[in-house]
């Protein structure tokens, strides 16, 4: 099996390389990437819906422009997948040279699919000039929900599942999925989750499923049908109770993440789910949140995982995406992505890889009056095989989502 | 009523000087409007049919089969979702419909009228989505209204957990909906109302006795609705595949089917793309049908209203129906008003929590962030608006034109053709679309995504435009033609001047339309070209209250320009043409 995989892999790696050899650089000979990437102007495709993120890109932008020539273009999108639609389309009409989509902000579903329909470009990631200073030991950089990235995306951000909670609301913490159904059945009405399959919703319904299950090994091999019942059904049980003490009697759910956040700006609920540790600092000081929002991990830890950027396999501007690329993995972007005045995002970055100065930055940053520090933040849990999260959030549509 | 507009456009038509061959490029007109909208609905359709038939070869999917439509019959959401459309469609059309009759019937022609118009015409450049965030602040439990009278009123320390917003039923949705449709069919029927010899007519009723309401629904009504049945079958299609107010305002637990459609083509499974294609398949068949039964109510309705008025009753207590019409008009504007309110409140807050009635504090921070974007969108979002109508107007008057000349009428086969882009949902026959533009390498820029806008907004110039032009005069033109004008002076001096109003609706329309598109936009441009309503959208998809109210603000104010122009222009050039007013 492993070297099945192996092999698979390396001819993944070979194939594309033989189009790499014609249109772009040797990833590896960064001086000719530069030399390339000047001049080329990069329409970088990114979920538009958040200001914070929209400055940053702009930020990130100017950056690269005044560095390396390179032009960036941020293409606001409301979902990923008008992306993956579009290259898609490209490819169907035999438009393979140059794309409207040069660079991607995806992870997930969304990779697993462009990576097993041919879709991008690559590998790259691992030679670029800062990949010396990715953290490959204890951040899930090299894997994306258990699909091996290869080189085909980059790590620009890390992402891990927090809690929110109105402090004026709320006595503390809940340490496990029991303690917040408990919480809810006290408090009818003020909890609720994004409806899948928004990914923080589904997010929602796989950290309950790792909270409740002992064996999470099975979670990271594809869903297998002869147990896949036997694994889930607690999560319905638990969610069958759930329900109708959720806001709105669990009858209608928030379209999104920032919608949820929303609620809670709107004391309409207490307790919310984010994908972002200082989310709730940035939203306080964007007067997004009330000042007396903090946060909360699970006792066994939450989720985790990182944003990625890749290239479509039809890019025409592929060297000045690959700059861009590098320019987001450096300490300097990845320090100000991190500033909860910024972003609030995790980084990518091994702090013990970096220069004393470059750490220092990072040391000096506030993270914000609701973010908990790296240690209080605890143990990552690895993201399942995206086939349960399809899975899963398939079945929730149908038991709950569909007025049953 | 439909067989007599039909017959008497059929009388006026021919009287024209069709004695004169049309010159080689009016004749071409019809033809070249037709490849403008048809050749990308074509492959648009092609692009639905194929892959709901299990056919995506960029996808591997080569298989032919119909399991795409065995997956849809399987989603258990399938028999709510189908009724929610159908309900909020119907309902949403009858009652913006209603509301405009009953405002007709009862004012037009008094002081309060005018005030009505003036507060009601405004409504229609507010874009969809910025009505549909800023009614939903309104009225859920935590909005606006509920801040203004908690706790002291409601008693309300917390928000109450009522399901107001996204309630099952679509009720606040189709009133969304009915708000926002009645302000276009109000301003399309004021356009056709000059053509329907109204004033005589009531005069002639009112002399014989009958009550105000009753007089105009029995005298005027037929006429004026033989012009904007059209207008009516688009808020019916329109309201029963819209997106971007059905999610705002639907239900999601399922939502309304072409929400649903949208939510299966943004999987990234790509084998949900034949499910979405199957699906807007069952979204065309579902909006033909309901149109079909439209058709069969109208001519109920025709039946019964011979009836009604052959009885002769005079209805003279009918004062109850014109006070409801006010009442109801008064509060969709109220609403709508109140919406935008909203929205330019968002726009400056600082924090506001619940039950604050007003934010804590006032800055101009969401602007200074937003203003550059807003002016490089704007200018972009001008620019293809500008060119696509004026692209649109002159197609569209050559059209009816040629028609004119050749004194042949529109058959009913080209009136199916001209509703084509309006009837097949647009997230079903876009993706097909995309595809012929790449294949003819032609995706990038501004002239395809122009292009892409012309699909929609000619048949909206063709609606809006179509009736206005064909029930004016033609004695006009027998009588220029008497006296040695040539065709071509008949149409420029006498014809365009005269219908100068219905002209710049018609525009004022077309703008509103082309500001509005926003997967035209994003799927043919590339993501390449962006406008005030793409970046919107986006915007709106994070929920940040304070950038939709920017966003929306501006958004508005690019519609509510030439709306106004559209109102003021004609009144200022036809100053000593009072007949001309409309």
């Amino acid at each position: 099996m492993t070297k099945l995989s192996t092999a698979l892999a390396l001819s993944a790696a070979c194939l594309p390389g033989a189009a790499l050899a014609t249109d772009a650089p040797d990833p590896s000979d960064w001086q000719a990437v530069l030399d390339a990437a000047e001049g080329q102007t990069v329409y970088w495709h990114a979920w538009g819906g958040s200001t914070a993120t929209n400055d940053f890109i702009a930020w990130t932008g100017d950056r690269v422009e005044e560095r390396f020539g390179v032009t960036v273009e941020h293409v606001k999108l409301a979902d990923t997948a008008d992306s993956v639609t579009r290259v898609l389309s490209e490819k169907q009409a035999g438009e393979d040279a140059d794309g409207a989509v040069d660079l991607i902000w995806l992870n997930g579903p969304n990779f697993a699919q462009m990576k097993e329909a041919d879709l991008l470009w690559g590998p790259f990631a691992e030679q670029l000039p800062n990949w010396q200073y990715v953290d490959t030991e204890d951040k899930t950089v090299r894997t994306d929900f258990t699909v091996p990235t290869e080189g085909f995306e980059a790590p620009w951000a890390m992402a891990q599942v927090v809690f929110m909670y109105d402090t004026d609301d709320m006595d503390g913490a809940l340490g496990s999925a029991e303690e917040i159904l408990d919480w809810s059945a006290a408090n009818p009405g003020r909890f609720t989750y994004p409806q899948p399959p928004d990914f923080l919703g589904t997010t929602f319904l796989k950290q309950v499923l790792i909270d409740i299950t002992d064996d999470n090994e099975v979670l990271s091999q594809p869903v297998s049908e002869a147990d896949y019942d036997a694994i889930v059904d607690p999560l319905w049980a638990y969610l069958d109770e759930l329900t109708p003490t959720l806001w709105r009697d669990g009858r209608a759910y928030p379209a999104t993440g920032p919608a949820q956040l929303q609620l809670m700006a709107d004391d309409e609920i207490d307790l919310a789910i984010s994908f972002s540790p200082g989310e709730a600092s940035t939203a306080i000081a964007d007067n997004r949140l009330p000042p007396a929002v903090r946060t909360f991990v699970l006792d066994d830890g939450t989720l985790g995982n990182a944003s990625f950027v890749a290239i479509p396999y039809n890019s025409g501007s592929k060297a000045g995406a690959m700059a861009l690329a590098n320019y987001l993995m450096s300490p300097e972007a990845q320090v100000h992505a991190q500033d909860p005045d910024v972003l609030g995002y995790g980084t990518v970055l091994d702090m013990d890889k970096l220069s004393d100065e470059d750490r220092a930055a990072f040391e000096a940053l506030d993270l914000g009056v609701a973010t908990l520090s790296p240690d209080e933040l605890g143990e990552v849990q690895p993201e399942p095989h995206p086939s349960w999260m399809t899975r899963i959030s398939e079945e929730w549509t149908a038991r709950y989502g569909t007025g049953q | 009523m439909a067989t007599r507009a039909h017959r008497m456009s059929g009388r006026v038509a021919p009287s024209g000087p069709s004695a004169h061959a049309a010159p080689p490029l009016l004749a071409a007109m019809p033809a070249l409007t037709l490849i403008a909208m048809l050749g990308p609905v074509a492959a648009g359709l092609a692009g639905t049919l194929l892959p709901a038939l299990g056919y995506l070869p960029a996808a591997g999917l080569t298989d032919w089969s119909t399991d795409a439509f065995a997956a849809l019959w399987a989603w258990p959401g399938l028999g709510a979702a189908t009724r929610l459309s159908l309900t909020t469609g119907l309902f949403a059309t009858a009652g913006a419909l209603g509301i405009v009759t009953l405002i007709l019937a009862g004012w037009s022609g008094t002081r309060s009228f005018r005030l009505l118009e003036r507060l009601l015409s405004p409504l229609l450049s507010v874009p969809h989505a910025a009505t549909a965030f800023g009614l939903a602040f309104l009225i859920s439990p935590s909005g606006w209204l509920a801040r203004l009278t908690s706790p002291w009123a409601t008693g309300w320390d917390r928000p109450p957990d009522l399901l107001i917003v996204q309630d099952p039923w679509g009720l606040a949705m189709t009133a969304g909906l009915v708000a926002k449709e009645m302000p276009f069919l109000l301003l399309m029927a004021l356009a056709a109302l000059g053509q329907a010899d109204a004033a005589r007519r009531m005069r002639v009723a009112r002399s014989l006795g009958y009550g105000r309401v009753t007089g105009w629904l029995k005298t005027v009504f037929p006429a004026v609705y033989a012009q904007i049945r059209l207008p009516v079958y688009v808020v019916l299609a329109y309201s029963m595949s819209v997106v971007d107010v059905a999610m705002i305002l639907g239900p999601s637990t399922p939502p309304p089917l072409s929400v649903q459609i949208v939510i299966w083509m943004g999987d990234p499974e790509l084998q949900r793309r034949l499910v979405a294609a199957a699906g807007a398949l069952l979204q065309l068949g579902l909006v033909v049908g309901a149109l079909a039964a439209w058709r069969l109510g109208e001519m109920a309705v025709g039946r019964l209203g011979c009836l009604w008025a052959m009885n002769g009753g005079r209805g003279r207590r009918d004062a109850g129906l014109r006070y409801a019409g006010f009442a109801f008009g008064t509060l969709a504007a109220l609403a709508v008003l109140a919406s935008l309110a909203c929205l330019g409140l968002w726009s400056v807050a600082g924090f506001w929590g619940y039950p604050a009635p007003l934010p804590d504090t006032l800055d101009l921070q969401s602007w200074t962030r937003h203003l550059p974007g807003i002016a490089a969108a704007g200018g972009t979002t001008a620019l293809i608006a500008l060119a696509a109508t004026l692209a649109a107007l002159v197609l569209v008057t050559g059209c009816l034109e040629a028609e004119h000349r050749s004194g042949r009428a529109i058959t009913p086969r080209g009136m199916f053709l001209i509703y084509l882009p309006l009837l097949v949902p647009q997230t079903a026959f876009l993706p097909g679309l995309q595809t012929l533009l790449l294949t003819l390498g032609a995706d990038t820029g501004l002239l395809p995504v122009i292009a892409a806008h012309l699909v929609f907004v000619l048949p909206y110039v063709f609606l809006s435009l179509g009736d206005p032009w064909r029930a004016w005069d033609g004695r006009n033109a027998t009588v220029a033609a008497a006296l040695g004008t040539s065709p071509a002076g008949v149409l420029f001096r006498i014809r365009l001047p005269m219908l100068l109003r219905p002209i710049l609706t018609s525009a004022a329309v077309a703008i509103a339309v082309s500001v509005g598109q926003y997967l035209p936009t994003l799927l043919v441009g590339g993501g390449r070209v962006s406008t005030l309503t793409t970046e919107a959208v986006a915007l709106a998809s994070g929920g940040d209250r304070r950038a939709i109210g920017v966003w929306g603000v501006a958004q508005t104010a690019a519609v509510f320009l030439p709306f106004a122009l559209a109102l003021a222009l004609p009144a200022l050039i036809w100053r000593h043409r009072r007949g001309l007013h409309g």
